[in-house]
């Protein structure tokens, strides 16, 4: 028995050696073969040129997620996937070069326009590249891109902020990532976190120092610098004691991607005085009108208020994906810490969300603040999920949570599932929650003002997520508001 | 001359019962027409299908406005041509600042009739002026649009609204009630203000005092789904000492 055992074992490791250097030679390829396998692992790494702690990191997440299962509690259905049947690796693609706004498919246009967004900021987003010449009428009309961003970087250096390419930050500050990765979201958390742990391409990468401001939103960064994210996005941001940053995923403008499966992991640490404030607004493309083809989205976010005083502010509007799993989490753990969770998620057509929060109280005098806005139209299915605990050692812990939804129609669903334990008796949690249906009656008032049916839904529904929406950075409110009247078309009449 | 509105023979029906039942009415440019009648005779009803409000049935006659058929046009292409109903009861959004409202419903308006958008501070200007005259207070305005508002403010508000649109026709469903008789005064007066060769209105109220601010060409009494009754402003004061107790048999 022992004896065929290792021969097996021998047999596996030749075999393994000759896959290995199959295309361990083959390093300039643009894409690994399908499916999952420690030698997949392997080549990601050895992309990315990443120390060997590394790759012990992401062969540790493998082989753990190996014994893993998917999850089946969220209130989402879709077909099971196969894991080998996926790429994990592609090189960042190029988008295909256009000469002008004109080769762009027109629906997106349409879309950029009713999103208010600068024309040559519309060019960026599709990937229009113009001549060298005109290029610099378009700087003098405009703006450059390029200086703006090299500007943006000058500044950032100044302070003292790091923000780089994680895989650029394993290179150049290794001993700073290996303190942190997985210190908030560990390598073994979830199903999803864990296989994203393993083959995660790219994402960002945060510090900012202690005492320092971070001189700008990074927002505005990525506005002008969008990314390619890929599917299996990392992200780690640390805020030393007493710094401030604000931080803006996503981008209102409808994202396409081949990959179907996305599943993202975002890590955030606030010290002791620190603040974080991150925003999201997701926009990936939803499946078309019987609900086939959009995204799945799994994200696993967490942020840890790891010192005393700290805070962290969750904010996201999600309108996109034909999945969305996502709970972004605070672990209260410094005394007098505090986390906010701000949502508005809606659904449409055939879209399913299952998303909240967890705060997690742990030090004393720790408060969280949570609002949740879910608008549900169509035949869609919109669930809010949200946790609220409070440790043995959590003295004077307080939440509220106030979780409303709407219902646009009759076909579509809304559901609240709070899960709230307290442990320690001086605990005080709040929670509201409302459901209602749009009311015919306040549509007919607007359109007797003139307003057609969907600039009604729209008023009306950006009215009922007002207190979400004046978290976000003004330049996101605006755009994010037409977002939501955008997503909810043809959701009536 | 084509009349403004011109009503022949409406009926209509909510939830399988019979509410309009045969009403004649036509109101030409310039002229303000009041309408009386008991509770539950049809005159919210009748303001609502004017209005092209979802759920009634037209089930005979024709209204034309403007010498158009009214029916052919989607609710909202009415307020755009110029039909403007001051509810009954009106409406709370949450949420949404009576400004934001304000601007959406005109610049909707205008941009269904091909004419440019108000810019924001144009608007506010504009705004500001209007809501000083009707007493509100411009604080006001930034709040969510008659979310919390006194009965009185809401109908100063609802008057406001037709100030800022400048509609051709103007049905004002009890704008009277809840206001205080200060109130009353500048409602009415706001609304007389707004009184035009080209615009025609339909007062719908309860009381003869409001004929005294307002004071109006005709006078109707509505009962049982028809105009009963026609005369002058002397009609008022007349049901005032009779109520509509002589209808009732002609309504049955
Ligand atoms: N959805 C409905 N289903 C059935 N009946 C209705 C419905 N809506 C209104 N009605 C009835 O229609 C009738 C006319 O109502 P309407 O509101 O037009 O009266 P009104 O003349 O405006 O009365 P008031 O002076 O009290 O305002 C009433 O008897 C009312 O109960
Ligand atoms: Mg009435």
């Amino acid at each position: 028995m022992a004896a065929v055992q290792e021969t097996v074992e021998q047999v596996r490791r030749i075999d393994v050696e000759q896959y290995k250097y199959g295309f361990v030679t083959d390093i300039e390829s643009e894409k690994a073969p399908k499916g999952l396998s420690e030698d997949i692992v392997r080549f990601i790494s050895a992309k990315k040129n990443e120390p060997a702690w590394m790759l012990d990191w992401r062969l540790d997440a493998y082989r753990r997620w190996l014994t893993m299962r998917e999850p089946e509690w969220a209130r989402v259905s879709y077909p099971k996937i196969d894991y080998q049947d996926l790429y994990y690796y592609s090189a960042p693609k190029k988008k295909p070069e256009l000469a002008s706004l004109d080769e762009v498919d027109p629906e997106i246009l349409k879309t950029y326009e009713k999103l208010g967004i600068p024309l040559r900021e519309q060019e960026l987003l599709a990937g229009v590249v113009r001549p060298e010449g005109e290029r610099r009428i378009a700087v003098d009309a405009v703006f450059d891109s390029v200086s703006v961003a090299t500007t943006f970087q000058k500044e950032l250096q100044e302070a003292g902020v790091i923000f780089m390419p994680i895989s650029e930050a394993l290179r150049e500050y290794p001993d700073l990532v290996r303190k942190y990765l997985g210190s908030v979201v560990p390598t073994s958390d979830n199903y999803f976190a864990t296989l994203n742990s393993a083959v995660f391409s790219d994402g960002s990468f945060v510090y900012v120092p202690p005492g320092v401001r971070c001189p700008m939103e990074l927002s505005t960064y990525f506005r002008i610098n969008e990314r390619n994210t890929g599917q299996f996005e990392r992200t780690l941001i640390i805020a030393d004691k007493g710094s401030y940053v604000s931080y803006l995923e996503g981008c209102t403008a409808p994202q396409r991607d081949e990959n179907q499966l996305h599943a993202a992991v975002v890590e955030l640490v606030a010290m002791d005085d620190a603040e974080i404030k991150y925003s999201t607004v997701q926009n990936w493309y939803p499946g078309n009108a019987d609900g086939v083809g959009g995204i799945y989205n799994f994200v696993t976010k967490r942020g840890d208020c790891r010192g005393d005083n700290s805070k962290i502010s969750w904010t996201q509007v999600e309108t996109g994906s034909a999945i969305t799993w996502k709970y972004p989490s605070c672990i209260l753990r410094g005394d007098n810490s505090s986390g906010e969770f701000y949502s508005i998620a809606i659904s449409n057509g055939h879209q399913q969300v299952d998303s909240g929060t967890k705060m997690i109280h742990l030090g004393k005098n720790t408060s969280s603040r949570i609002i949740s806005k879910g608008i549900a139209a169509g035949v869609s299915q919109n669930t809010y999920r949200g946790q609220v605990t409070a440790h043995r050692k959590a003295a004077g812990a307080r939440n509220f949570t106030a979780c409303d939804s709407l219902l646009i129609g009759d076909m579509c669903g809304a559901h609240t599932v709070p899960y709230i334990e307290a442990r320690n008796p001086t605990a005080v949690f709040e929670h509201e929650a409302t459901t209602s249906k749009i009311s015919e009656d306040v549509l007919f008032y607007c359109i007797q003002r003139g307003l057609s049916q969907e600039e009604a839904v729209g008023l009306v529904v950006n009215g009922f997520v007002k207190d979400v929406l004046q978290q976000l950075p003004m330049e996101f409110a605006v755009e994010a508001q037409k977002l939501i009247s955008i997503s909810l078309e043809g959701s009536v009449g | 001359m084509t009349a403004l509105l011109e009503i022949r023979d409406l009926r209509a029906e909510i939830g399988g019962r019979k509410i309009l039942n045969g009403l004649d009415l036509t109101v030409n440019k310039g002229e303000i027409h009041a309408i009386m009648g008991p509770n539950g005779a049809g005159k919210s009803t009748l303001s609502y299908v004017l209005a092209g409000k979802p759920g009634y049935e037209i089930t005979g006659g024709q209204v034309l406005f403007n010498g158009e058929d009214l029916f052919e046009m989607s609710p909202d292409e009415r307020a755009a041509k110029g039909v403007f109903l001051a509810f009954q009861y009106p409406l709370e959004i949450p949420g949404v600042a009576t400004l934001t409202f304000l601007r959406a419903a005109l610049n909707a308006q205008r941009k269904k009739r091909g004419e440019e958008e108000l810019s924001s501070p144009d608007l506010l200007k504009r705004v500001r002026e209007l809501a000083k005259k009707l007493g509100i207070d411009p604080e006001m305005l930034r709040r969510p649009l008659n979310v919390g508002f006194s009965g009185g403010e809401k109908k100063r508000n609802e008057t406001l609204q037709m100030a800022l649109l400048e509609p051709r026709l103007c049905v004002l469903d009890e704008t009277d009630s809840g206001l205080d008789i200060d109130a009353l005064k500048v409602v009415a007066n706001g609304v007389n203000q707004l009184r035009s060769a080209e615009r025609g209105m339909i007062v719908i109220t309860h009381y003869q005092r409001l004929l005294d601010y307002i004071v109006p060409d005709v006078v109707h009494v509505l009962a049982a789904g028809r105009i009963v009754e026609t005369g002058g402003k002397d009609l008022a004061l007349q049901l005032e000492a009779t109520g509509y107790a002589q209808y009732q048999n002609e309504a049955a």
